[in-house]
């Protein structure tokens, strides 16, 4: 199909002001340039087939557990296989219920960390960047001075003011401590696009600064945010990972993290129980290449210039 | 220049009385009450005793004046280093607990960030000129990128400990030796090391990688380099300018890393139990010990603050637009 277009949708992706532009003979039609590249970028299939399979394991695969994961089988240590496909640990839980949980969890973190860090960040970002001047020394502040307290402490303080700690505080405050990374991004990008033309016009034209935010700023960069919000994903998974190996994270509940720090303080390590500890790191890293991967081939499908000729 | 710097300072001097005025804050919010945790050790059945020796304890920790003058005694004794005692390890001050604390973490931490630091920038740029290596430092940076890192720390330990017995898997030193400047310490405490070394090493060093490969690409790909090459430039010049400029953005994502390395570092020493900083503040915690948490805290921050001072006037050397004073990619 990209052989009949002419030169006419190619000098329209040039003009909507999306970096570099794809030019070139047989550029294909503007509205679906992204899906065209998108189905032939082979880094992007993979790690979307990968992910996509994470994430229906993580909501099929519970249901296919014979126990729950807090529920000892009242076995000793078992071997993978057989009724235990993934054995248990050394208080008889079945590690096939926990992994499987476990993932659930993850998915659940990472989507709630990156969801309060892009709201904020969306926010300071956009301030800090549409309005300048002392506000944005302001914002720049104490995006700094955040980024340099070390959020582990300041968990374990909030934390020990809680009686119990759900997984919505723990998303919460992975987000709040890693919007810096997102109001960065916004506020470069709301620097470098305020002084072009197209703003400028909608400004003479009395539009509302939220408005030309949303309509003229907001899109031309919501590619590279996609981009950001993306790590933020996997990194908020990796971050909840660590706390739920300290012992800090949601009560009541089996996660990755926690099965690696039961694993820890059980000495599953001493006695070889290999099978206990590790599935739950390996899967998340599997979980977090994939987004990787899928990350580098939506950045070489967004931007035309890491495009391979 | 002089602008470039003195506005540097100044968010260094509001970053550090915020983290002053956090680090007095947030403990005076932690539930439970020290001083009765202290003093049902001594089970003192008498009530008017009780009393007395609770008013005792109050004014000898400073906690009998108004908050107020708490805040202004907490200020006199940051800036004159003294911490006072620490509630969990009765008799030591808690200046002395962090001193013996932080040469670990500091071994620690410096070879592993700057090691990584270098080694993962060469590699990067090495990946983004050479199509072969790049598809062999890509994956694995990712791979490295993504291990959750108490995942890796607990692989390593079952692989170099009960598995191949090669390394000792936990504290700082075999213990029944005394911290000394003999060879047979310092061995051990090499030997101790090595394993969270690697670590936090193997941790750090994907990310660099890759950051510094995306950063040439796109630097290779800039208007300036094309114009190099349209000059006539060869390839090896472009490279190199297109390197000094990709090392910005990497110089200050250091900066911002700090805070993330040191979160990361209390895992690694708790998961080796290595005796530093992230072990004590992971113990003083559980104790409920708000005097060493504090002092560790200041200690962290003044840490963080005096490594981005560093970075700062290394950017000065290697950014010319911040010695013009214009705006930098520091800023």
């Amino acid at each position: 199909m990209s052989e009949s277009t002419s030169q006419a949708p190619a000098l329209e992706v040039a003009a909507t002001g999306l970096p570099g532009g794809s030019a070139g003979a047989g550029a294909p039609p503007k509205r679906n340039e992204f899906i065209y590249y998108g189905l032939r970028n082979p880094k992007l299939l993979f790690g979307l087939t990968l992910e996509v399979l994470l994430v229906l394991a993580a909501i099929i695969a519970p249901f296919f557990a014979n126990y729950e994961p807090l529920t000892t089988t009242g076995l000793g240590p078992q071997h993978p296989g057989g009724t235990f496909w993934l054995g248990t640990d050394l208080n008889g839980y079945d590690m096939y219920s926990q992994l499987t949980n476990g993932l659930r969890e993850s998915y659940l973190i990472g989507a709630l960390g990156a969801a309060f860090a892009t709201v904020v960040g969306l926010v300071i970002g956009f301030l800090a960047g549409w309005r300048g001047g002392w506000l944005d020394e302001i914002l720049q502040l104490v995006t700094n001075v955040l980024v340099m307290i070390p959020s582990l402490v300041l968990l374990i303080v909030i934390g020990s003011y809680l009686t119990s700690r759900s997984i919505l505080f723990e998303g919460a405050f992975i987000g709040l401590t890693t919007w810096p990374w997102v109001a960065r991004a916004v506020r470069a990008q709301t620097f470098s696009l305020r002084s072009r033309e197209y703003v400028d016009l909608a400004r003479l034209s009395g539009k509302r600064p939220v408005s030309i935010i949303v309509k003229e700023i907001a899109p031309n960069m919501a590619s590279y945010l996609f981009l950001v919000i993306i790590l933020l994903f996997g990194s908020s998974m990796l971050i909840a990972a660590s706390y739920d190996f300290l012992g800090l994270g949601p009560s009541q509940t089996v996660s990755l993290g926690y099965m690696m720090n039961q694993a820890a303080s059980n000495s599953a390590l001493l006695y070889h129980m290999w099978w206990v500890f590790i599935p739950p790191g390996a899967v998340l890293a599997l979980m977090v290449v994939a987004l990787l991967i899928a990350n580098v081939g939506l950045d070489e499908v967004f931007n035309p210039k890491l495009r391979e000729q | 220049m002089r602008r470039y710097l003195t506005k540097k300072i100044i968010t260094y001097v509001v970053a550090f009385f915020i983290g002053v005025t956090v680090d007095w804050a947030l403990p005076h919010f932690m539930p439970g009450d020290p001083i009765q945790g202290m003093l049902s050790k001594y089970n003192v059945a008498d009530n008017a005793g009780y009393q007395a020796l609770y008013a005792q304890f109050q004014s000898s920790y400073g906690l009998n004046v108004s908050l107020w003058q708490q805040y202004l005694n907490f200020w006199h004794s940051v800036l004159s280093g003294d911490f006072g005692q620490s509630i969990f390890a009765q008799g030591a001050t808690v200046s002395s607990l962090i001193f013996s604390a932080m040469p670990y973490t500091v071994a620690l931490l410096v070879p592993a960030v700057l090691l990584s630091y270098s080694l993962g920038n060469r590699l990067g740029a090495a990946a983004a000129r050479r199509k072969a290596l790049d598809n062999s430092v890509l994956p694995l940076g990712y791979v490295l990128q993504a291990l959750p890192y108490p995942w890796l720390a607990l692989v390593v330990v079952y692989l170099f400990g009960p598995v191949w017995h090669l390394f000792p898997t936990s504290l700082g030193y075999d213990q029944g030796l005394i911290p000394h400047f003999d060879w047979t310490f310092i061995s051990s405490a090499l030997d101790h090391w090595f394993l969270p070394f690697l670590t936090v090493f193997l941790v750090s060093l994907g990310g660099w990688a890759i950051g510094m490969r995306n950063l040439v690409i796109y630097e290779l790909e800039n208007d300036s380099s094309r114009y190099l090459r349209a000059l006539g430039a060869n390839e090896r010049v472009v490279r190199r300018y297109a390197y000094r400029n990709a090392s910005l953005p990497q110089l200050s994502g250091l900066a911002l890393q700090l805070g993330v390395v040191i979160g990361g570092n209390i895992v690694t020493e708790v998961a080796f139990q290595y005796p530093g900083l992230g072990n004590l503040i992971f113990k003083a915690i559980g104790a409920q010990d708000y005097f060493l948490l504090q002092g560790i805290f200041i200690f962290i921050v003044i840490g963080v603050l005096l490594a981005n001072f560093i970075i700062d006037l290394v950017f000065v050397s290697v950014d010319p637009r911040t010695r013009l004073s214009m705006q930098g990619a520091a800023a």
